[in-house]
């Protein structure tokens, strides 16, 4: 697939340090640096503990699991690259292991009525190409993904 | 900075010629224009200038030889829209050590029209974490910060627009303000979504324009065409740049600092300020900027913006420009809250004049709460 049949802008550029991440999702395992002097689990990947500065920095698999921390919906496409049709949910996900990421919310209506910030999510993958597989979200215990 | 308190001054500020919508200007010439009104307003001449300070695309370098000038002190710090107010806060310091002697902090940003700029920005992390999940532009990021504190707090849709219906009311005062006729909080609800929980009177404008402040020592002020006002307190901080890496999504550790620090060096309450400007990107930021700085407690910053507060004639005067919401807004909205606060305390703003104002406050902030600026400006030492 070329660039121009994606749905979504891939993710570019990819430094080094997030390299484990990337690859994790490939396998369908979303893959978090966690500091291995503090315990301190992080999110965006860096070659450091923004806790407590250890540059001592392993990895391990998430559960999949967190919460819906907060969200927007998108009323407009605001990126020509970004092609999936709004209304799309734009999703702040707290992890059970403690990160925050950005993600969307699948598999429920764009709805602020239905949609509420704390609610139990869990990942779900959406394969973008051979390289690249995004972590996206949907309801836990919601069927399927998209 | 205690002992920098009241020693240096804002001497001059002004606008570019025009702002607004304007395609036929770069926006390097929105910069030269801010900067020569400004320094005629201090009675002042360009040569005069050897401190610059300016964020964004344009270094303070360029800045310099547009001008035919060679400062002797620069600062590109550029953290975001309230760079320009820290800057203020940089040129008090360098003014005290004598590494300059008139400093010019200035802006010039053609972000609707897009003349003469070169798009390059540091997409490394963005591209991988935000931007494939159709992240794009600030009302995505900052109403993550407002949708979760709808969530803590329980504040409504009506509630941010009312910061809006507010801020239309200055604006109707201003007759540089691009838009103003009055608005209600019906038509904020009924404007057009544009991503959840903002609908488009809930976003700044997005203008082209320059804006410039000048600032000498507290003891050469004097010599200056208008009445000084005194930087009586300067603070600042950063905190993230992503969103997902801030501590408390609802509370801006950058902002709280930032104020604590300005108000510790001009020994100033918050029960002290008759007149308040605020960085308003969104209708939400204001409130959160004033729980933030100790104004209201968590969750009632929406409070302060009710009718008869910091409305025209209220009691506590917000915005009074007309803000981004209404006024312009460029990009990095910074410099236009000082020129305004300036104004204000020199009784220059004709129908939209606070009474009896001594005292203002600017806040402002970088990206999305990420850093923050705050002064404490009054016209006696």
């Amino acid at each position: 697939m070329s660039p121009a049949d994606l749905e979504r802008p891939l993710p570019q550029p990819i430094t080094p340090e997030a390299k484990p991440y990337w690859d994790g999702l490939r396998e369908g395992k979303l893959m978090l640096p966690k500091c291995q002097d503090c315990d301190h689990c992080f999110f965006y990947p860096r070659i450091l503990c923004p806790r407590c500065a250890s540059r001592r920095i392993g990895w391990i698999q998430s559960s999949g699991r967190g919460r819906l921390f907060s969200f927007e919906i998108s009323h407009q496409p605001l990126n020509k690259a970004f092609k999936v049709k709004p209304p799309y949910v734009l999703a702040m996900v707290e992890l059970d292991e403690g990160p925050r990421l950005m993600s969307n919310l699948v598999g429920i209506a764009p709805d602020p009525k239905q949609i509420r910030c704390d609610m139990p999510v869990e990942v779900v993958y959406e394969k973008l190409n051979d390289e690249f597989t995004l972590p996206l979200f949907k309801p836990a215990g919601a069927a399927g993904g998209r | 900075m205690k002992e920098l308190s009241n020693t240096a001054c804002i001497v001059g500020v002004d606008e570019s010629d025009e702002i607004g919508i304007l395609p036929n200007k770069s926006q390097l010439a929105l910069h030269l224009e801010a900067i020569t009104n400004a320094v005629r307003d201090a009675g002042l001449k360009v040569k005069d200038v050897d401190g610059i300070f300016t964020a964004g695309q344009h270094s303070p370098s360029l800045l310099g030889e547009a001008l035919g000038i060679t400062p002797r002190y620069v600062d590109g710090t550029t953290v975001g829209g309230c760079s320009f107010i820290m800057m203020v806060g940089h040129a008090v310091a360098a003014l005290h050590h004598r590494l300059c002697d008139v400093a010019v902090v200035s802006h010039g940003e053609s972000g609707r029209s897009g003349v003469g700029v070169t798009r390059s920005r540091d997409t490394s992390l963005s591209g991988q974490f935000e931007i494939p999940y159709g992240f794009a532009g600030a009302p995505t990021y900052f109403g993550m910060i407002t949708t979760r504190h709808m969530h803590e707090f329980g504040t409504t849709l009506e509630q941010w627009a009312q910061v809006a219906v507010s801020t239309r009311k200055w604006a109707a005062l201003n007759p540089k303000a691009r838009n103003r006729e009055p608005i209600t909080v019906a038509d904020v609800l009924n404007s057009r979504p544009v991503c959840y929980p903002f609908n488009l009177l809930n976003i700044c404008l997005v203008t082209d324009a320059g804006g410039a402040v000048v600032l000498t020592r507290a003891d050469r002020a004097k010599d200056c065409a208008k009445k000084p006002v005194y930087v009586r307190g300067a603070g600042e901080a950063t905190e993230h740049v992503m969103v997902t890496q801030m501590r408390d999504l609802t509370f801006s550790e950058a902002t709280r600092l930032s104020g604590e620090k300005a108000f510790t060096m001009a020994g100033v309450d918050r029960k002290d300020f008759n007149h308040i400007m605020l960085y308003d990107a969104f209708t939400s930021g204001p409130p959160i900027m004033l729980e933030s700085l100790g104004f209201a407690k968590r969750g009632e910053g929406v409070h302060l913006f009710e009718e008869g507060r910091s409305t025209p004639g209220g009691s506590l005067p917000i915005n009074t420009n007309g803000g981004g919401l209404s006024y312009t807004h460029t990009g990095m909205y910074g410099i236009f809250p000082i020129i305004e606060s300036t104004r204000q305390l020199r009784g220059e703003c004709g129908t939209r004049q606070v009474p009896g104002c001594t005292l203002s406050l600017v806040n402002g902030m970088g990206g999305m709460l990420s850093a923050a600026g705050t002064l404490v400006l009054a016209n006696q030492r």
